[in-house]
């Protein structure tokens, strides 16, 4: 598997459960779907850009430093978007890009060295 | 009269004890080791300024086809250029008609006693692999070693491998390499446990008995072929094994498979069983164990530790939310 599809998989994944937590909020529960659907597009994008990050640089650190900064600023656009929740949409997020930026710097294909 | 004080007897019972190096390149300095055949000595290489490991026939008859051996010997662990296989520098012969060959003098500690201060079951089931391909590339070259037991490998100071003692080494095939004619080379033993013949006839028993397989110790000389080495892999694995608390259950597998009554039960070969402790240590699994969906999954979270404790995070951080945000 790509690291870029792993991105893509791992971001949707987290995003979607991001999404379902909002039930738990019985203020914003009739914009469930939308919430959903915004928090996994959210995910999905975080994914790809943090999975290509990760197919061109190989460090652990760096990938996890670039996931939590991708992470952290998306979910701030979206907070920014909301006119608030910061911390409790800008914390997930970026813990989001953390592990979407671990798991791509870990796992996936690496694409071979072309020869010169 | 007058009488010879102990250190000069002692002395002079070195003289004729010890090997006369005086007309090879080669000073004497001390005994390592002896067998029942064979003697090794440390001795200084005076033209390359070296150490070296000397092995030499113990018998004081010499015959033509006790020399053969000897050679012959020499020449199976010359072309085993491997990593893990100890070289020989020079094969030659004593001014009384003793052949001699020189091999590299490895500093460092047998297995066993490095296991008896490594207790650390990663680190020994590497060496274990080292030494699984050191003896597949033996077999790669038609060659069997026959004796392989933890007292006839060597951990090195740097943490390398070496399989030593070819003596009872056997010649399967032509391998990769050109080994010579085909057949088996007459055994020449050089370890103090040894229990050997001369004579490969059927019959003759072989290696160390703790070690050996049940073909070997009936002495069904021509049944043996690779997984008689196999055998004693997993006999030296069992060793490495047995005082872990918990080696845990697809290392036992691996363990019990390799050592197998029946030689079709064990791996085909050294470097299958290599991969599987290879799998073994990278938390795969294994061939010899069929795992349940709860080992799986053990397994999976062991291997992927840190990506569990940050989902976990993660979620537990949600929780947090969900109960903190609440009106």
């Amino acid at each position: 598997m790509s690291k870029p599809l792993i991105g893509v998989i791992l971001g949707a994944i987290l995003g979607v459960i991001d999404g379902l937590t909002a039930w738990f909020t019985p203020a914003v529960r009739d914009q469930l779907g939308g919430i959903v659907i915004g928090s996994t597009l959210k995910g999905i994008i975080a994914g790809i850009a943090i999975g290509f990050f990760a197919k061109k640089f190989h460090s652990l650190p760096i990938g996890i430093v670039f996931g939590l900064l991708v992470g952290a600023f998306l979910a701030w656009l979206v907070a920014f978007m909301q006119g608030g929740y910061y911390f409790e949409i800008i914390l997930p997020g970026t813990l989001v890009g953390l592990i979407v930026g671990f798991a791509t710097q870990k796992y996936g294909n690496t694409p071979a060295a072309a020869n010169s | 009269m007058k009488w010879l004080s102990d250190d000069k007897l002692n002395y002079l019972r070195t003289v004729v004890t010890n090997p006369d190096f005086g007309s090879t390149k080669y000073t004497f300095i001390k005994e390592l080791g002896r067998g029942g055949m064979g003697t090794v000595y440390l001795a200084e290489d005076r033209e390359l300024n070296r150490l070296v490991a000397i092995k030499v026939l113990n018998t004081p008859d010499i015959t033509e086809d006790l020399r053969n051996r000897m050679v012959r010997e020499a020449q199976i662990i010359a072309r085993l250029e491997h990593p893990g296989i100890v070289p020989v520098h020079d094969v030659g012969t004593l001014p009384d008609g003793r052949v001699f060959y020189a091999m590299k003098f490895v500093r460092g500690s047998r297995l066993d006693e490095y296991a008896a201060v490594n207790d650390s079951i990663r680190d020994r089931l590497r060496k274990f692999q080292a030494v699984c391909d050191a003896v597949a590339f033996a077999h790669s070259h038609g060659v069997i070693h026959r004796d392989l037991k933890p007292q006839n490998i060597m951990i090195g100071s740097f943490g390398e491998v070496l399989v030593l003692d070819w003596g009872v080494a056997k010649i399967l095939r032509h391998g990769d390499g050109e080994m010579g004619r085909h057949g088996d080379y007459p055994p020449v033993p050089a370890s103090p446990h040894l229990r050997v013949s001369f004579d490969t006839n059927a019959g003759t028993i072989i290696g160390t008995r703790d070690y050996m397989s049940p073909e070997q110790a009936r002495g069904e000389i021509d049944q043996l072929d690779e997984r008689a080495d196999v055998y004693s892999l997993g006999a030296v694995l069992h060793f490495l094994l047995k005082d872990q608390p918990k080696p845990g259950r697809a290392a036992e597998a691996i363990c019990l498979k390799a050592k197998a009554d029946a030689k079709e039960n064990r791996y085909s070969s050294a470097s299958e069983l290599s991969a599987d402790i290879g799998r073994l240590l990278d938390a795969e699994p294994v061939s010899a164990y069929r795992e349940n969906a709860i080992e799986k999954a053990s397994r999976w979270v062991s291997k992927n530790r840190f990506l569990v404790l940050l989902v976990l995070a993660y979620l537990l951080m949600r929780i947090f939310f969900v109960f903190t945000s609440r009106p």
